[in-house]
């Protein structure tokens, strides 16, 4: 490839290449304070490459491909290259991690233990857990869980956190101009702007944490809290999890040792600072 | 005239952990999850004391569990279908 970066994202080492020298710079910008990969090696591997040699110049189109490719992704635009090379690192992520069970759920963690917020897309998880750890909570990561198979630990991985649309003015009141990425209008997501993790999840990105609770959130309902069943929470995690099935009994060891192991609740909630609110009142029963 | 005989896997193949009333179970020569409610765990315990069809399968369980009223039969064979379905018991 022409342009090549590397990236160590908490446990995951990546290499990207790419045919185009913008989304790059795009993705060395935001990822500026990452460390490199400490030996060199790399777990996954993600390509950007044009559709057909041609396309490189003419209305340039980006394919996604690597150690694991979807046959039928839909190739993007350049301007959207950032946003190709983060779904290029996801699908490796989600196809290809061996080591830990996945869940598609954000982490943050506080005195040593650590908060599971999983649901739907537009649920709200990377919203909250991006404000989280600006007050006071450290980002283990917004996308993805990894369990430990074997300590039952969470390991971060903190990429840079994908907002989008209504999350992404929410955040920019928060938070140093300079840890954002550029603006992606019009995205197959909508709006989408990426933000840097701040300089302790960064720094902590080799830190695990204990679980403690596992949430589901629920944006855009009156609040309320209900206690979910283990029996569920298993259903909603399988589901919610990219390798559960090819990780086979470890898999089921490790998610029936997590929810054994920890209570889980469903909140609704009409505005973000409720949410914290409820979460907050969370942390101190547990402490209690 | 006699029924089927069924057969389930040992225990070592199917690992079962208790959560809130239902049981999830790991079947390791599928690599298959299942949900399952009682009676489905009891009656995969009484068939690893060996093949049975579903009068000594009934007969095992009434040993060790009460069961009542003359449903229970129907009960057992409707089960047993259920976790042919599933994989969990085949026929001897």
């Amino acid at each position: 490839m022409r342009h090549r970066l590397s990236i160590q994202i908490g446990p995951v080492a990546f290499r990207i290449g790419s045919a185009w020298k913008a989304p790059l710079d795009a993705l060395a910008g935001l990822y500026a304070d990452y460390p490199k990969p400490a030996d060199g090696l790399t777990d996954f591997t993600v390509r950007l490459e044009p559709e057909k040699p041609w396309r490189r110049f003419i209305r340039p189109s980006v394919a996604i491909r690597g150690d694991y490719c979807l046959p039928d992704a839909t190739p993007m635009s350049l301007a959207h290259g950032l946003l190709a090379a983060e779904m290029g690192m996801n699908l490796q992520m989600a196809l290809g991690q061996k080591n830990y069970l996945l869940l598609h759920a954000a982490t943050v963690e506080k005195d040593g233990r650590a908060l599971i917020m999983t649901g739907e897309s537009g649920a709200g998880k990377s919203t909250l857990a991006a404000l989280l750890g600006e007050r006071g909570w450290r980002l283990m990561g917004d996308e993805f869980a990894l369990l430990d198979l074997d300590s039952g630990l969470l390991m971060p991985f903190p990429r840079a956190v994908s907002l989008k649309n209504g999350a992404i003015r929410v955040m920019e009141a928060e938070v140093d101009p300079a840890r954002f990425g550029p603006r992606l209008e019009a995205t197959p997501k909508g709006e989408i702007r990426h933000m840097r993790p701040n300089a302790d999840a960064l720094a902590r990105m080799g830190e695990g944490a204990r679980p403690a609770l596992i949430l589901f959130p629920r944006f855009g309902e009156d609040a309320a809290i209900r206690a979910v069943g283990a029996a569920e929470v298993f259903m909603r995690l399988t589901q919610a999890s990219t390798n559960y099935v090819a990780l086979g009994r470890r898999g089921f060891d490790a998610l029936t040792g997590l929810i054994a192991a920890n209570p889980a609740l469903a909140i609704d909630y009409p505005d973000t600072d409720t949410a914290l609110g409820q979460i907050g009142g969370f942390w101190r029963e547990l402490a209690a | 005239m006699a029924g089927p005989v069924y057969i389930a896997d040992c225990e070592s193949a199917v690992q079962s952990v208790a959560l809130d009333g239902l049981s999830v179970l790991f079947h390791a020569p599928s690599g298959m999850t299942h949900i399952v409610a009682a009676p489905a765990p009891e009656i995969l315990e009484a068939l690893r004391i060996g093949p049975a069809g579903a009068g000594e399968l009934l007969a095992r369980l009434r040993a060790w569990y009460d069961f009542e009223g003359d449903e229970a039969a129907d009960a057992i064979d409707a089960r047993l279908a259920e976790l042919e379905a599933a994989g969990l018991v085949r026929r001897a």
